[in-house]
């Protein structure tokens, strides 16, 4: 891999994600940055699991001259990618969800204004 | 005999599938009829509890039991989901199938005036079903899985009473601390297993090296998962979740609160344990680092607590406080845990710390009760608006003293026997730290006593003449509880040599789970 340009954007991705969560006041911008998060863990398990090269592992239909197992990319965090994606999904919509109800009752979706709970 | 085999076999997956099943069969049986949804979700976590009393009888007495998801025999472990079930695994599925059996009881009557009761069940099911799956998982991707559906569920479950805004708010909050921590445990699973290609937490544990990737990982599980448990300084989110959640959700929610603890304690004790027996002095650092947070949370739930005038958010910051009190034995475990010629301390501090869990289920989920029972009642939440209840409602009174004397250590009850033995093990390490922990306990007494009197007793208010003693399956839900803490109390051998014991020494002698794992590859693959 060039530089290592994957792992680089990983950590990219995680810190504006964070940066969005504790810095940005809107809750809808506070939904994005999680969500930025979750695409750079996916990012990186992905990029675990990259080979230089590489072919889809299938074992059915493997390209003439392909090394076995050397020349395909590990199946395992792809398939814990998907996992990851579709919880993620159902997370983003609860979160969602939620900053719906809190708009209708609060009228807003500044987090500074949004703190009855704090006594 | 041979069908109690087979199911004991297979009751590792039946506990987690029964529950999952039964969530999704609840929306389609509640068209028939709300009483048999109601005795639906009885029978299908009675079930369960079955199970886990089958497998406990095998697991303690014969040590670690592996299923393999998907085979007959151990044909290539590396590439299956595993389950591995230790002591541990089954002490604290104990607890969750006793706090989710007591929730559905007391839902019957509590809940009743609610509408979209059987969201309301399946998603109780579900996370019975989560947490189930996050104690008896071992697999390291597979328990992230869990954390995020224990996540979803309890989300869902805190934001019930959307006509609330701060229900919602405190469900809010919930989600993005959890999402995030869920996300940074991935992070770590990813670390560890770009490094060892294994995701099997037995098979890390045997090959991990302690490299500087390991700690970054190590940080990041121990921090989201305390943070999970309600460590300070990360419990801002607890107090707000277990004050809003319908009182029924919440104790299935302390549950929940529990599995990840257990997360930590398979963190240090079982995926890390062989560094941190080999490498004394950061199981040293780790431990001092533990006990000093645990510390710092009694203190901090229990002077919170001391302000608060809404009954339910006043429990919630004394659950921290308890919270507190298990991460002091389990931390002064790992303090001494390289060191031979104090075991027998560790061993008192581990024990106490793990019976103290199950103690603090017991103890504020029937605080919790109590609070919903007198909200049931009252319609009301401020301590400064209560009075004189104890004229109407007799046995809730009653219960709340029970639950009062278990909470604050005093003797007759469960409390005392487990924070005894956390006082002794401490002591020993530090004088100090023990005597800190003594006194925010006598607090945690003087705070509750007040809320006694401000709630109980005094004059009968006008407001209230018409208030009457709550429905018999709450009243239940709370004696079964009431009556498991008194008997614990007076009988704390019973479950200490029976339970607790098998769990703490399935922590210390964590060599037993991994060797269960690693065995089965050398003859499979």
């Amino acid at each position: 891999m060039i530089f290592n340009i994957p792992f680089i954007a990983v950590v990219a991705m995680v810190f504006i994600g964070l940066y969005a969560v504790l810095f940005k006041r809107n809750l809808i911008k506070i939904v994005i940055g999680i969500s930025i998060i979750e695409s750079g863990v996916n990012l990186f398990l992905i990029t675990l699991g990259y080979r230089e090269g590489g072919v889809a592992p299938i074992y059915t239909s493997l390209p003439a001259g392909t090394n076995y197992p050397e020349g395909m990319v590990l199946p395992v965090p792809q398939a814990l990618t998907l996992t990851s994606i579709v919880i993620g999904v159902a997370v983003l919509a609860l979160m969602l969800s939620l900053v719906m109800y809190i708009y209708r009752h609060y009228g807003t979706l500044d987090v500074r204004k949004i703190r009855r709970l704090r006594e | 005999m041979n069908i109690l085999n087979l199911l004991i076999q297979h009751s590792p997956a039946l506990i987690v599938a029964v529950p999952l099943f039964g969530a999704f069969l609840t929306p389609l049986i509640s068209r028939v009829n709300e009483k048999v949804r109601n005795i639906f979700a009885i029978f299908v976590l009675a079930l369960t509890g079955v199970f886990v009393l089958l497998l406990s009888s095998d697991v303690i007495p014969n040590g670690p039991r592996v299923y393999i998801f998907g085979a007959k025999d151990h044909t290539i472990p590396v590439l299956r989901i595993l389950f591995e079930v230790d002591g541990m695994s089954i002490f604290m599925a104990i607890v969750s199938v006793i706090l989710a059996l007591v929730a559905v009881i007391y839902s019957w009557s509590f809940m009743k005036e609610n509408s979209g009761l059987d969201k309301y069940y399946t998603l109780l099911l579900l996370l019975t079903a989560s947490m189930l799956g996050l104690e008896l998982t071992g697999d390291i991707f597979n328990f992230f899985v869990f954390l995020e559906i224990t996540c979803i569920s309890s989300c869902a479950l805190i934001a019930f009473w959307v006509h609330e805004g701060e229900a919602v708010e405190a469900a809010f909050k919930y989600i993005v601390v959890s999402a995030i921590g869920a996300l940074f445990v991935l992070f770590a699973i990813a670390l560890l297993y770009g490094q060892y290609d294994a995701l099997n937490i037995a098979t890390l544990a045997s090959v991990i090296q302690y490299t500087f990737l390991d700690k970054i990982a190590l940080v990041l599980l121990v921090v989201v998962l305390g943070m999970k448990a309600g460590l300070v300084p990360m419990h801002m989110w607890l107090p707000d979740s277990y004050g809003r959640a319908p009182p029924s959700a919440t104790i299935i929610i302390i549950g929940a609160t529990q599995a990840s603890l257990y997360g930590v304690f398979r963190v240090c004790f079982t995926l890390y344990g062989g560094i941190f027996r080999d490498m004394t002095l950061s199981s040293v650092s780790v431990g001092w680092i533990i006990v000093i947070l645990g510390l710092i949370t009694v203190l901090v739930g229990v002077i919170m607590a001391l302000i608060q005038i809404d009954f339910r958010r006043l429990i919630a910051y004394s659950a921290v406080a308890e919270i507190g009190y298990i991460f002091l034995g389990i931390g002064v475990g790992l303090v001494v845990l390289g060191d031979p010629t104090m075991l027998d301390v560790g061993k008192t501090a581990m024990q106490g710390g793990v019976f103290h869990i199950i103690n603090d289920a017991l103890d504020v989920s029937l605080l919790f009760l109590v609070a919903g029972a007198v909200y049931y009642a009252t319609k009301e939440n401020s301590l400064n608006r209560m009075g004189g209840l104890a004229r109407n409602m007799k046995y809730t009174t009653v219960f709340f003293l029970i639950g009062l004397l278990a909470v604050a250590g005093m003797p007759p009850m469960n409390g005392f026997a487990s924070k005894l033995l956390i006082y002794e093990s401490v002591y020993r390490i530090n004088p100090i730290l023990s005597i800190i922990a003594i006194l925010c306990s006598i607090l945690l007494l003087a705070i509750f006593v007040k809320v006694f009197h401000s709630a109980f007793l005094g004059p009968k208010l006008p407001r209230f003449k018409d208030v009457k003693e709550v429905p018999k399956s709450m009243l239940l839900a709370m004696g079964v509880i009431a009556s498991l803490i008194i008997i614990f109390g007076i009988f704390p051998q019973i479950v200490l040599s029976n339970i607790v014991q098998p769990a703490a020494d399935s922590l210390i002698n964590y060599g037993d789970y991994i060797r269960q794992i690693v065995s089965s590859f050398s003859g499979g693959v």
